[in-house]
């Protein structure tokens, strides 16, 4: 079995189609939607963990691609700029998986990627910019 | 016996000082008493970093050929707006200017992406920045235009000047209503979801010393990375608020207006800041050495996390509409565990202020002492006290009637 988080990107055309189903019933796939948003005449973008055989991820992933859908690894969406840090921890309470957190000893923070769901809560209270979603 | 600020500095020079930093001199005076404390240390170093939006710089341009008259005139440094109300080159700039172009909060909540304290960042970090300026024309100042990259190394003088920093204490902020706010202690989750606190605490500089025994007006800090002095109590310097049984004040109390060459100055210890919904800002990095001059001064540079309390204030309604209440009292070492629990309610918490940036900023002073590049000075004068009978005033309204 595998688990694999990505973001998928949509264009406007493809909004309107049931693509999680057919990754759940073609592929057997789990599905956990950790993220959706879907804007009238925008694109839409949904962050996934997709569990099933290695094999069948790939194909599903590969079955979205060839609809048009943008498919990228979640790990890097969002980037934790450690150089703009001051470890002030106003982060720490927007995250809600714990991708950001501090060190009570020393008072630092920060950033396991793979605990990162990408939902960008963190992005308005980082007063310096150091969290940046990449597209 | 006590001893005096030029014994110290006479132990600095010798390479003899004992310097430890305000977190160190707790288990030191624990251990041995006071006493001892104060007779073998002889200097505890403090340290913040937070956002401090009483800050700014004044420079002075040079005088262009033919000259030019911006008092009175308009000046940006890339865009946004400095004061010109001074002589011909002299302008100032603070550190929650943005450009007239910035949306603000028409859009809710504003980004607030640059402003002055960006400005002030990026000149120390040695970039050049736009300016421009216009003029009305006067026979000895007949220039009336000016758009031209300008950086530190340009200008006469460049100095950082910031008539309210270092707050003795802060509120820690919640928000009680039924919708997120954004406010200048961050964005504020509905029902009590956070809570987010402002000080360094038990190394926060004026918690060291609650009464102002040795920090006075023309006393040496670290301030910015470079050197710099306190020239006044900062504005809204307010002693004389509810203090505990260790004279540490429970809310925010004394405040310090500081000064100092900002071309020696570095971008580690000046960031510029941008608090979605409110609005730019600077983070400032202080440090004040305090000298252990006798047993008292000892006991008060010991003080604890746990020692030290704050206000729990809402900021949807008893903040913004000045109505004064507190939803309970917190201390330091609670706010920085993670957790507070207030009204039954177990609440996250989150720090604006960098405690491990405080950490760093006490050490680096300590270092500079032991390396004899930082003495300590003599204050000049003291700055207003718990017996100085000061109340901070709301303003009273004398609305003016429409002819």
């Amino acid at each position: 079995m595998q688990k694999k988080r990505v973001v998928l990107t949509f264009p406007p055309s493809l909004v309107g189609q049931p693509i999680t189903y057919h990754l759940v019933k073609d592929y057997d796939l789990m599905i956990n939607i950790l993220r959706a948003t879907v804007t009238p005449n925008e694109q839409g973008r949904l962050v996934l963990e997709l569990t099933g055989q290695r094999k069948q991820v790939e194909d599903g992933i590969a079955y979205m691609k060839a609809l048009g859908v943008e498919v990228q690894p979640l790990a890097q969406d969002i980037k934790w700029h450690e150089d703009k840090c001051t470890h002030c921890t106003a982060c720490i309470t927007a995250c809600p998986t714990q991708a950001m957190s501090v060190d009570r000893a020393t008072m630092e923070v920060s950033f396991t990627k793979e605990r990162c769901i990408a939902c960008e809560l963190c992005i308005p209270v980082c007063p310096f910019k150091a969290l940046e979603v990449l597209i | 016996m006590g001893k005096t600020i030029q014994e110290i500095n006479e132990k600095i020079k010798n390479g003899k000082a004992v310097v430890v930093t305000a977190e160190e001199i707790i288990d030191i005076v624990e251990k041995k008493g006071a006493k001892k404390a104060a007779a073998e240390v002889d200097v505890v170093t403090t340290g913040t970093f937070g956002p401090m939006c009483s800050s700014g710089a004044y420079f002075n341009l040079g005088h262009t050929k033919p000259r030019i008259k911006i008092g009175g005139g308009t000046c940006t440094l890339n865009d946004v707006p400095c004061y010109t109300g001074l002589a011909a080159v002299d302008i100032f700039l603070g550190a929650t200017a943005i450009p007239d172009s910035d949306p603000r909060n028409t859009v809710f909540p504003g980004a607030f992406r640059y402003g002055g304290g960006h400005v002030i960042e990026e000149l120390v970090a040695g970039k050049s920045v736009r300016l421009k300026a216009t003029a009305y024309g006067t026979n000895c100042y007949p220039r009336k235009e000016l758009d031209t990259w300008i950086s530190l190394k340009d200008m006469n003088e460049a100095v950082l000047f910031n008539p309210r920093n270092c707050y003795q204490n802060y509120n820690v902020a919640v928000n009680l209503s039924d919708k997120v706010i954004y406010t200048y202690m961050g964005r504020l989750q509905p029902r009590l979801g956070n809570a987010n606190y402002c000080s360094a605490g038990q190394l926060s500089p004026l918690l060291n010393d609650p009464y102002y025994k040795t920090i006075g007006i023309g006393t040496r800090i670290f301030l910015g990375g470079g050197e710099g002095y306190i020239v006044w109590q900062g504005t809204q310097h307010n002693p004389c608020v509810k203090r505990g049984e260790n004279g540490v004040p429970r809310m925010g109390a004394g405040t310090l207006a500081v000064i100092g060459d900002l071309k020696q100055m570095s971008p580690a210890w000046l960031k510029g800041a941008s608090f979605t919904g409110y609005g730019c800002t600077l983070t400032v990095g202080i440090g004040v050495p305090i000298p252990l001059l006798n047993e008292e001064i000892a006991q008060y540079t010991a003080v604890r996390d746990e020692d030290i309390f704050a206000q729990v204030v809402d900021y949807s309604k008893g903040y913004p509409e000045l109505i004064s209440g507190s939803l309970g009292e917190v201390n330091y070492a609670q706010l920085k565990s993670g957790f507070i629990t207030i009204e039954g309610k177990k609440i996250p918490t989150a720090g604006i202020s960098s405690y491990s940036r405080a950490r760093m900023i006490a050490r680096l002073l300590k270092e500079r002492i032991l390396a004899k590049q930082f003495f300590l000075t003599e204050p000049v004068a003291p700055i207003p006290s718990v017996d100085a009978g000061i109340t901070l005033k709301a303003l009273t309204e004398r609305p003016v009637k429409q002819k």
